[in-house]
């Protein structure tokens, strides 16, 4: 899933300072998987906002709504109604949803509600953890199912660096399994640590945004 | 085809002297007076003279510069290259440039992440974004296409090679250790000529796995050179054994330096007896020797060790 936490709340607001009338929307999907945007947090965050601004002397009438899906259009439309009785939007979606809505309804300032982090997966109960950096070359095939584009803090694609503990975690944070070791020890299990042997040649990122805005034509389905 | 290369340090391995490399760290300044002063404190001891490259992420004069500052001093420097703050267009732009300004040896390293430098004493750069565009053994590759090969990482040729020894690092009690001599063994199919260890305390332990190095017919490919760092106190190697990855300190030695009247002299001496000891094993051929802010003790340690010049062959 798309994962994205909350912007700290003086941030948020600060970028409503001067509103009266806040559509705040979430997202079904993603954001609410990672409990940063779906229809909880939309309902826990409206009262904070508006209590926060109270505060500092701001009366703010906030909306809120849940979109299905805040990165399909259709569903984006239902905000159509409510769009012309507020003066902005904050959006509490992942930074696709935000974009669509803004889109949508160009004349109002659309503010982000939370910062999209990560491509990732809920490893326990409030843990996430990242997976993927749609890096646009996937080498999973090579690495037994652990990505070390996304999962290793230097991207490092033909093992692992100096930096592993003695506990097999990462020199960058205490929490984090190095991503190597543990592909060595998934090779080990399966006889086939001499998979890991061959040099691996640069990557080619072209594929991914270091090739420019990815776009992806289909002409077959066009 | 492989393109001739001509260093100190080269032709000391290749005459089957026992080398030495030491490391120099280049100021957080623009003055060059510093690493003037540093080289001065240890010239003509060595083989080569490491120059760091933005060593924990923190901001310093640049390897490159710092290498041709002591290489006009008459230090052969070996020039370290991080693939953290620079993309393989910049690094290749940077050796042909280093070549050009009779670099020869370069040091291949992925470099201390940013955050790392965060946990230190200094701000560093935490919120910088790093490159590792490519990792360093694909680094090694391409200076050793830059040499042998006569192109670029992309594919186009350069009019003339640029004849670089290359090195790289070896972490070899590193975890997950039955895959650290594999690591090594990827290093010098890339293109690695010489290899610098990260410190070693634990003899035994590290001739083991120079000796699977040795029958997997590494130490032959490549000079492997050990790794130490000059120990000055229990707490130091309680520290590194503890906090920095890779190094293993036996708990013999940090109570050692504990129980010493004079924790810096017997520092000195356990140096000594590590070299000593490593240059037994069979497939080192050489050392690197650190002292950390130190630099001054080096001449003596050097002496000591029956590293100087004349004793080394």
């Amino acid at each position: 899933m798309i994962v994205a936490e909350w912007k700290p709340i003086p941030e948020l607001l600060a970028s409503l300072k001067g509103h009266k009338n806040v559509l705040l929307v979430g997202c079904a999907t993603c954001v609410a998987e990672c409990a940063a945007g779906g229809e909880r947090e939309v309902l826990t965050l409206a009262p904070v906002l508006k209590m926060g601004l109270k505060d500092q002397g701001q009366e703010v009438n906030i909306i809120t709504r849940t979109l299905e899906r805040q990165c399909e259009p259709e569903f984006v439309e239902e905000l159509s109604e409510i769009a012309p009785q507020v003066d902005a939007i904050m959006s509490i979606a992942c930074g696709i949803g935000m974009q669509l809505v803004a889109e949508r309804f160009i004349d109002l300032p659309l503010y982000p509600g939370v910062n999209t982090t990560s491509l990732a997966i809920r490893e326990q109960a409030g843990l996430w953890t990242a997976r993927c950096a749609a890096c646009g070359d996937c080498m999973l095939g090579e690495t037994f199912g652990l990505c070390p584009v996304a999962r290793c803090a230097k991207s490092l694609m033909n093992g692992p660096c100096g930096g592993t503990r003695k506990d097999g975690k990462c020199e960058v944070d205490e929490n984090t399994e190095c991503i190597w070791r543990l592909i060595v020890e998934r090779a080990e299990a399966k006889g086939r640590l001499e998979d890991l042997v061959k040099v691996r040649p640069s990557k080619n990122w072209s594929n991914s945004g270091h090739g420019g805005p990815k776009r992806m034509l289909r002409e077959d389905l066009r | 085809m492989k393109t001739p290369v001509q260093t100190q340090l080269q032709q000391a391995i290749a005459a089957g002297r026992f080398a030495l490399t030491l490391e120099i760290g280049p100021p957080q300044s623009p003055n060059p007076e510093p690493l003037r002063q540093k080289a001065a404190l240890i010239k003509g001891l060595a083989d080569g003279y490491n120059v760091t490259d933005n060593q924990t992420a923190v901001v310093r004069m640049s390897s490159i510069a710092a290498s041709k500052i002591i290489l006009d001093l008459g230090l052969e420097p070996v020039m370290q290259m991080v693939c953290r703050d620079r993309n393989r267009i910049a690094m290749q732009s940077d050796l042909l440039g280093a070549s050009a300004l009779g670099l020869k040896n370069v040091l291949a390293l992925s470099g201390d992440h940013q955050k790392a430098s965060a946990a230190g004493k200094l701000q560093g750069h935490p919120g910088a974004k790093n490159v590792y565009d490519i990792d360093s053994i694909q680094l090694i590759a391409t200076i050793k296409g830059l040499r042998d090969d006569g192109r670029q990482e992309g594919g186009d040729p350069i009019a003339e090679p640029a004849p670089f020894f290359i090195g790289a690092a070896w972490t070899p009690l590193g975890t997950p250790r039955n895959f650290r001599v594999l690591r090594l063994a990827k290093k010098i199919a890339a293109g690695a000529d010489f290899v610098q260890t990260q410190a070693v305390y634990d003899v035994p332990a590290f001739a083991a796995q120079v000796q699977k190095a040795r029958d997997m017919g590494l130490t032959d490919k490549a000079a492997i050179l050990a790794g130490i760092i000059v120990p000055r106190s229990a707490g130091m190697l309680s520290y590194m054994d503890r906090q920095v990855p890779g190094v293993e300190v036996p708990a013999e030695l940090i109570a050692r330096l504990k129980q010493a009247k004079d924790p810096k002299a017997e520092g000195i001496k356990v140096t000594v007896e590590l070299i000593q000891a490593v240059r037994e094993i069979p497939g080192v051929k050489g050392v690197h020797l650190q002292a950390i802010e130190a630099e001054e003790l080096l001449p003596e340690i050097v002496k000591a060790a029956g590293l100087s010049p004349q004793d080394r062959g």
